[in-house]
Parts: C-alpha cells; sequence; structure tokens
C-alpha cells in the first residue's frame, strides 16, 4: 500500500489512522495506557511526546511570566502619579486590527500545520509565511502606537502605571519578534531540509507557541485596552 | 564604547579584593597552564565540556558546588571574624566592603552553591533511578549547566572588575534601584542572577518531562524511589515560580536601565510590589532546595536501616502537599512590612501547616531506623545528624511563623540562626551524605571511611558552636547585618561563634583531606560489584563507575523495590538471571552548543552590567547563530554497538556472579 500514491487527503487519513498514540482521538480511562505515551508501566515516552510535553511545561513557565507582568499591571493600573490614564492611551481601532491581525495568523498557523500533517511543502511555506507577515504587520502597528504614545510624552518613565503598561504589551510584541524569528528560521529549515521528524516537531513546537501568544493577548486585549476603554 | 567600563573598576586601592582576586587569576591560569602542558584539552572538551551525559553534568554542577561552597564559606568567615573583631572598634572591613560580602555570601551560597549541588544530584541520580538512559532533554541540560556557570563566573568577576551589590541577597528596592546604588553591584547580581536562573528553568523542564515521561518498563508512579518524587516535586516547583524570578529582575533592570517605575518609591512605583514577588519565589525557592535533600535521606535511611522506606506512600504525600503549600507561605518573609492581623493570621497559620508535611517526613525516617538493622556509615551520621539538627531549626521556624514573635525577633540574628540550621542541617547535611553515598556510582571507588567521619563531626560541632550563640544573641537584640557592634557584652558570645568558624574550618579540611586521600588509595577502596552499600534502588544495578548508556538491557520493574528484588531473586536461586539478548544503543551525541552558550552569555552578561551596548547586541546575535547552526545538525545519535553492550554487561553479570559464588561458599546464602 506504502508503495502506491495516494492522494493528499487520503494520505492524511492513512497518517491519522496509524499514528499510534491517536492523540486527541482517545477516550479518557476507557482503554489501557499507551506503550510510547509514557504513560504507567510502559516504558518512556517516544520522542515526538517527550518533545511536545516538554514544550508545553516551558508554555505553562511562559505563562507565569506574563501573569507577573498582568499582576504588576493591576497593582499599578491607578498609579499614574498625575499623569495620563489609561483612557489617554486606548484607540480602540488600531487595537482592533492589530487583534484581527494576530487571530489571523494563528489560522494561518494552522493551516500551515494542516499542510504540514499532509507533507505538502508549498503550502505549509504559503501558510508560514503568512502567518510571519501577518505577525510583522502586528508588531509594526505596536510598535507605531508606541512611538506615537512617546511623540505625545506618553513613556514608561512618566510614571509606574504607564511602566506597567508598556512592561506587559511590550514583553509580548517582544515574544511575537522572537516567534518571528523562530519562525523564518523554521522556513528555511523546511525549504532546505524537508519533512525530517526532528522538524516536524520543531514545528508543533512553534505551532504551540504562536497560539498560546495568542491567548495572552486575549487577555492582554480584554484587561488592558477593553477594560481600559470602559474605565 | 565601553560604557561604564574604565580602569576605576579595578579596586587598586582595596588590598583584600585586589589580592584575592590577583590569586584567584594566578590558581586559573595555572590550572589552565597544566591542562595545556599535560595535553588534557581534547579529553576535557571529548569527554566533559561537550558531554550531553546525565552523569557528567551532574558532576560538573556539584564540582561548580563545591567550588562556590567554598567561595562561601570564605565570606562567612570574614563575616564572622569582622563581628567578633568590630566591638567597639573598627574592625578590619570598611562598611562598603562588608555588605558587598554579606550580600555575596547569601547569593553564592543559594544561587550558585546550594542550587548546583541540588541539581547536580538530581541530574546523576534520577535517570539512574528511573532506569532509563538519559534525560528527557540531554543538550539543553547541558545548556542549562553552562548558563548556571556563566552566573557564578559572572559574580566572581566582581571581586576584580567593578563591585558586587551591598543590598543583601535579595535586592530589595528603593534601595536597589539607580537612585540610591548607582554603582554595577547590583548589576552584576541582577545579570549572574537571571542568567543562571535561566538554566534552573530549563532544568525544571527538563526534569518534569524526564520523570513524568521517561521510566523504564514497569516503573509506575508508586514505583519510583523517594528521591524521584523528590525531584519531580522540586522541578514542578522551579517550573512555577523561577518564571517570577526572571520578570522580578526583569522589572529591577528596567528601572535601573531605563527609569522605569515598577519599584520606584516615586511616580507611582511600587517597593512592595518587589518584595511580594520575589518572595513568592523565595519561599518555594526554599523547599526546592529542601526536597530533593529529603529525597537523598530517604534513601540513605532505607538503605543503612536495611529496610523499606517506612510509610512510602505517606512519604509521597507529604513531599507533594509541600510542593502546593510552599506557594502559599510567602508573606512570611516580611511580617513587619504592613500587611495587617488577618492576612498575618492567615500566613503565619499555613506557615505553621507546612511543618505538619516535614513532621510526617521525620517519624517515616524515624520508622524506617526502627527494627532495621542499622549501619552507622557516613551517609548515615549525615542523616542523624540532620533529624537533630533540623528538628530544632524547624521548631524556631514555627516560632517565626507566629506573626507576634517575628516581631520580636524578625531581621535579628535570631532568625540568621534559624535560617542557617534548616538550610545548613538540611540541605548541606544532605548534599555530603549524598556525596558519600553516590560517589562510588560516579567514580568507582568509595570516600574513605575515618576522613568521612571525622569531617562529620567536626561539621557537626563546629555548626552548633557557631549558630547556638547566634540565637541568643538575637534574643538579647543584636539585629543581622552589622558591619560595627557597640554593645560590650555580646563580645563573649561573638568570640564562640567564631570558634565554632574555626571547627567548622577543620571540618572542611578534613573533607579535602578525605578526597586526597581516597583518590590515592583508590585502589583499596575500588567499588568491584557496582553495589557498595547493598543498596534497593536501580542505580545498584549497574557497574560503578555506571556506563555511559547507564543500563545494557533496559530493566523491567517488577515492584516497589526494583533492585532489591531482583537481588533477592538471585540469592534465593543462588544465580543471575539468564543472559539477556543485547541490542545495539542510541545515545545522543555531544555537542558543544552548552559551552557556546555559556561564552555568548558572558559576553553579553557583561556587556550589558557595564552598559555596552553594542556589545550585548553582538552577544546575542552570535547566541541566535548559535542556536541556527545547532538547529542545521545532521547527526543526533550515536550507535553503540552490539558487541561494546554485550562486553560491559557481561563484565558486570560475570562480578556479580563471583559475589554470588563467593557468598555461597561462605555458607552465607539460604
Amino acid at each position: 500500500m506504502s508503495d502506491v500514491e495516494l492522494p493528499v487527503a487520503v494520505e492524511a487519513l492513512r497518517r491519522v489512522r496509524e499514528d499510534p498514540h491517536r492523540l486527541g482521538h482517545r477516550g479518557h480511562g476507557r482503554e489501557g495506557p499507551v506503550p510510547g505515551a509514557g504513560h504507567a508501566d510502559t516504558g518512556p515516552a517516544n520522542k515526538r511526546i517527550v518533545v511536545g510535553y516538554g514544550f508545553w511545561i516551558f508554555l505553562l513557565s511562559d505563562i507565569v511570566m506574563f501573569s507577573c507582568f498582568f499582576a504588576a499591571f493591576a497593582v499599578q493600573r491607578h498609579a499614574t502619579a498625575g499623569g495620563p490614564g489609561i483612557r489617554d492611551l486606548v484607540e480602540l481601532p488600531r487595537v482592533a486590527l492589530e487583534t484581527g491581525a494576530l487571530l489571523l495568523s494563528s489560522y494561518t498557523c494552522g493551516l500551515s500545520f494542516a499542510a504540514t500533517n499532509a507533507r505538502n511543502k508549498l503550502w505549509t511555506q504559503v501558510f508560514l509565511l503568512a502567518t510571519g507577515l501577518l505577525g510583522l504587520a502586528f508588531v509594526l502597528m505596536e510598535l507605531q502606537e508606541f512611538v506615537s504614545l512617546a511623540a505625545r510624552g506618553i513613556t514608561p518613565q512618566r510614571s509606574g502605571f504607564l511602566t506597567a503598561f508598556f512592561g506587559l504589551v511590550g514583553l509580548h510584541g517582544l515574544h511575537v519578534s522572537v516567534a518571528g524569528l523562530w519562525l523564518a528560521t523554521m522556513m528555511a529549515q523546511v525549504q532546505l531540509k524537508g519533512f525530517r521528524r526532528e522538524i516536524i516537531h520543531r514545528l508543533i513546537c512553534f505551532n504551540l507557541f504562536w497560539h498560546a501568544l495568542d491567548i495572552v493577548w486575549i487577555g492582554i486585549f480584554t484587561i488592558v485596552y477593553l477594560m481600559g476603554s470602559a474605565a | 564604547m565601553f560604557g561604564k567600563l574604565n580602569w576605576s573598576a579595578i579596586p587598586f586601592d582595596q588590598p583584600i579584593p585586589l589580592i584575592t582576586s590577583l590569586v584567584l587569576v594566578v590558581i586559573i591560569l595555572g590550572a589552565l597552564a597544566l591542562v595545556t602542558v599535560k595535553g588534557w584539552w581534547p579529553y576535557l572538551w571529548r569527554e566533559w565540556i561537550t558531554s550531553v551525559d546525565h552523569k557528567r553534568i551532574g558532576v560538573m554542577y556539584i564540582l561548580l558546588g563545591v567550588v562556590m561552597l567554598i567561595r562561601g564559606f570564605a565570606d562567612a568567615i570574614m563575616m564572622r571574624s569582622q563581628q567578633a573583631l568590630a566591638i567597639n572598634a573598627p574592625g578590619y572591613l570598611p562598611p562598603e566592603h562588608y555588605n558587598q560580602i554579606f550580600s555575596a555570601h547569601g547569593t553564592i551560597m543559594i544561587f550558585f552553591a546550594a542550587m548546583p549541588l541540588v541539581i547536580g544530584f538530581m541530574n546523576f541520580v534520577t535517570p539512574l533511578q528511573l532506569g532509563v538512559r538519559d534525560v528527557a532533554f540531554p543538550t539543553l541540560n547541558s545548556v542549562s549547566f553552562w548558563l548556571t556557570a556563566t552566573g557564578a563566573l559572572l559574580v566572581n568577576v566582581s571581586l576584580f572588575v567593578g563591585e558586587f551589590s551591598r543590598v543583601g541577597w535579595l535586592p530589595y528596592p528603593p534601595l536597589s534601584e539607580a537612585a540610591y546604588s548607582p554603582g554595577v553591584g547590583v548589576d552584576y547580581y541582577l545579570w549572574a542572577v537571571q542568567i543562571s536562573g535561566i538554566g534552573t528553568l530549563m532544568t525544571g523542564i527538563n526534569f518534569v518531562t524526564t520523570v513524568l515521561k521517561m521510566r523504564c518498563p514497569g516503573m509506575t508512579y508508586f514505583r519510583m524511589p523517594m528521591f524521584c518524587w523528590t525531584t519531580l516535586a522540586a522541578s514542578l516547583l522551579i517550573v512555577a515560580v523561577f518564571p517570577i524570578l526572571t520578570a522580578t529582575l526583569a522589572m529591577l533592570s528596567l528601572d535601573r536601565f531605563f527609569g522605569w517605575h515598577y519599584f520606584t518609591n516615586t511616580a507611582g512605583g511600587n517597593p512592595m510590589m518587589f518584595v511580594n514577588l520575589i518572595w513568592a519565589w523565595g519561599h518555594p525557592e526554599v523547599y526546592i532546595l529542601v526536597l530533593p535533600a529529603f529525597g537523598i535521606f530517604s534513601e540513605v535511611f532505607s538503605t543503612f536501616s536495611g529496610k523499606p522506606l517506612f510509610g512510602y506512600r505517606s512519604m509521597v504525600a507529604a513531599t507533594l502537599f509541600i510542593c502546593i503549600v510552599a506557594m502559599m507561605t510567602w508573606l512570611h518573609h516580611f511580617f513587619t512590612m504592613g500587611a495587617g492581623p488577618a492576612v498575618n493570621t492567615a500566613f503565619g497559620i499555613s506557615t505553621s501547616i507546612i511543618a505538619v508535611g516535614t513532621g510526617v517526613k521525620i517519624y517515616n525516617w524515624i520508622f524506617t531506623m526502627y527494627g532495621g538493622r542499622v549501619r552507622f556509615s557516613v551517609p548515615m551520621l549525615w542523616s542523624l545528624g540532620f533529624i537533630f539538627t533540623f528538628v530544632i531549626g524547624g521548631m524556631t521556624g514555627v516560632l517565626l511563623a507566629i506573626p507576634p514573635a517575628d516581631f520580636l525577633v524578625h531581621n535579628s540574628m535570631f532568625l540568621v540562626a534559624h535560617f542557617h540550621n534548616v538550610i545548613v542541617g538540611g540541605v548541606v547535611f544532605a548534599l555530603f551524605a549524598g556525596l558519600d553515598y553516590w560517589f562510588p556510582k560516579a567514580f568507582g571507588f568509595r570516600l574513605h571511611e575515618g576522613w568521612g567521619r571525622a569531617s562529620f563531626w567536626f561539621a557537626f560541632f563546629g555548626f552548633w558552636i557557631t549558630f547556638t550563640p547566634l540565637y541568643i544573641l538575637g534574643l538579647q537584640g543584636m539585629t543581622r547585618r552589622l558591619q560595627h557592634i557597640s554593645v560590650e557584652q555580646w563580645r563573649p558570645l561573638l568570640d564562640v561563634s567564631l570558634v565554632g568558624v574555626g571547627v567548622l574550618i577543620v571540618g572542611a579540611a578534613c573533607q579535602v583531606t578525605m578526597l586526597v586521600v581516597s583518590i590515592l588509595k583508590r585502589d583499596e577502596l575500588r567499588d568491584v560489584t557496582g553495589d557498595p552499600w547493598d543498596g534497593r534502588s536501580l542505580e545498584w544495578a549497574t557497574p560503578s563507575p555506571a556506563p555511559f548508556f547507564n543500563y545494557a538491557v533496559m530493566p523491567n520493574v517488577e515492584g516497589e523495590e526494583a533492585y532489591w528484588d531482583i537481588k533477592q531473586r538471585a540469592i534465593e536461586t543462588q544465580q543471575l538471571t539468564p543472559e539477556p539478548s543485547y541490542e545495539p544503543i542510541e545515545m545522543p551525541v555531544n555537542s558543544p552548543v552548552g559551552f557556546y552558550t555559556a561564552v555568548f552569555a558572558t559576553i553579553t552578561g557583561f556587556s550589558l552590567i557595564w552598559q555596552i551596548w553594542w556589545l550585548a547586541a553582538l552577544g546575542l546575535i552570535a547566541a541566535f547563530a548559535g542556536f541556527v547552526v545547532f538547529a542545521w545538525r545532521d547527526v543526533h545519535e550515536l550507535h553503540v554497538p552490539v558487541e561494546e553492550v554485550a562486553r560491559v554487561d557481561r563484565a558486570r553479570r560475570a562480578a556479580r556472579a563471583a559475589l554470588i559464588e563467593r557468598l555461597a561458599s561462605q555458607g552465607a546464602l539460604p
């Protein structure tokens, strides 16, 4: 069967069927432990599980770090020292555009992984590129926001509140920028090395990271901007 | 061009740091020259620096920890002698130097002595006990170690270039802000701890994944040795709280570098936010240190009592209980800072409750010995010394957990005595016990028994002579961190404490002698069976020193005490299990990426401290380039041929068979 060329969709189906761990396709507790998944007494998990698992743990730690910056924002929200408050900062149209770009990039990121699952290099690259460009648009819009605020004298040096604002939003922007570097590296790797086992593992991790940043942005969008505009 | 760095950074006018650092530079250059002349570089590079073997990395962590322990001890000697000499007298250390010493002492002991030692044991022991061949992410493990080493290097560079922090081991703002600490001291602290903290975080991620996903067949959670449980609990805590440290230090750096207002006392900054954040990391941190120490004691008590650990499941429960409650007690570090009676009471209660978990453990260890055939070997001595010392330290801790009592003795020498009582008695004693216990597994020979006993007794009595007077001084009102003392009546107790330090020095000298004597007599002390203590967990099933692939054939665990079961079966049947069919083994290849990362982390850290922005940017770019090159590698694994696997395992089996034969001929078998 394997030496016959199958249509892409059938090929993907076959892969799902042959996934020995059937991740996301199993009921809970009804079947016995799966060998290779690191369950119970079945021995060490295989590389795919270990890499994904470790990356999830990293994401949790990263979210703890964000939570500190969220906490600082909550503590210092009213510490404006007589300077501008949250109402003076929020420009909802721009933020809506930023949010749209980032959410769309998560969607294209998911599409890129669907293409990866089908082992389709062209579409993987197209959707990764779209993800990167949308991410770039997000970062540029944020940068422009910061520059225009600075032009109005609204800088982190002005007050504790502005420090917490720029710190939280800036940390997220920094994450997206670093993720963009990672994305560019991954595109080069996919192009030059193809869908090797370890490259697919890295693509899984990249996808997780990108979606996690999206989720953090939902938090920032809600707590900083939406609640700020309603303040 | 060079930021704030210029010639005035070298302390030409201060003889103590200048001479110390010159001596250090001469020693380091001498060591490098020796390695070069002897042609050891290829060996060191191949077998250690680029190694991704968890046992090698563990040994390097422990070596780093021991060196830093000596450095921190030197600081301690200077502090105790300054306080003994500075009673209505100037002493020999000026205030700005004394402040650097107590700051460096705490920073070095926690971050660069205790942490590397604890993580070193986690590295060395956990995969062996789980019956697997490596940790989940071997190369990341190497990067973690080298980042920790980078932090240690930066702290020590501050001795010679610039100055170290003067604001204590935790840089409380607003004192640590640029307005009140304009020098580079706090920046040295921030970047050294930040870089090593990232290494620790990656270690935590690595070991959570290792314990949860990398166990040999049959090794269910409730068959794991206690040390693995404590590794898991400590790693979970690392993942949960080290990001808080990263965030807090980053915020303080932003304040200092760019004039932001997270923790300033002006423009809406909030210094109390720092205190809360740093202790939200800092309190769990002490459990990160002490839980693996408890794991070491559990192994030692059970092995040297010849019994399974008493109350294994309650021990697991107590460990996880501590792991969770550890994150709910942070406020007891600042009862006096205005939280109010309701909050103080809540945290006083949670602090007292966490002692229950520890109490369960203490009883379990005592009942493990009860009815056992106790052997008083060196690891057991440290463990018994621990029970005595730690119980008293714990009780003074419960005393401090009562807010009204804490108001009386907070920030006093009583507090200093308390936390040394638990950290030295709990963590350091465990590390020495572990060193003696697992040394044969790392190097193939035991440590000298007599010198080990001597070092225990000197350390034990030295500790009590040093710190008992500090308890009394604290109750008499002596605050901590005094560079100058104007109460004549405190002199006798300070002198006694200094004598105690002298006894501790003798103890440390005994440890060094033990190491030298053991190396010289290594043929007499050789461990040929791989099981020098009649052990119970899997690490004793491998030869000593363990081969780099740990297990020729992955063990299959069938009960709670994996190796003890195998051994009992061999003794009953008077023969080994039949020879397994060997297969080639895949092991991760060595990688220079950890060392490379350290080089550029050092450059970046140093240039950030001195605000040499272009060099910091270059360092970051180089680090990124290094990761890209690493990601491009094509060879991930090397294959150990089946002949090599069979050769190593047959030698092990021959030694075991000979042992059984010898025992049988002595009539020692049933």
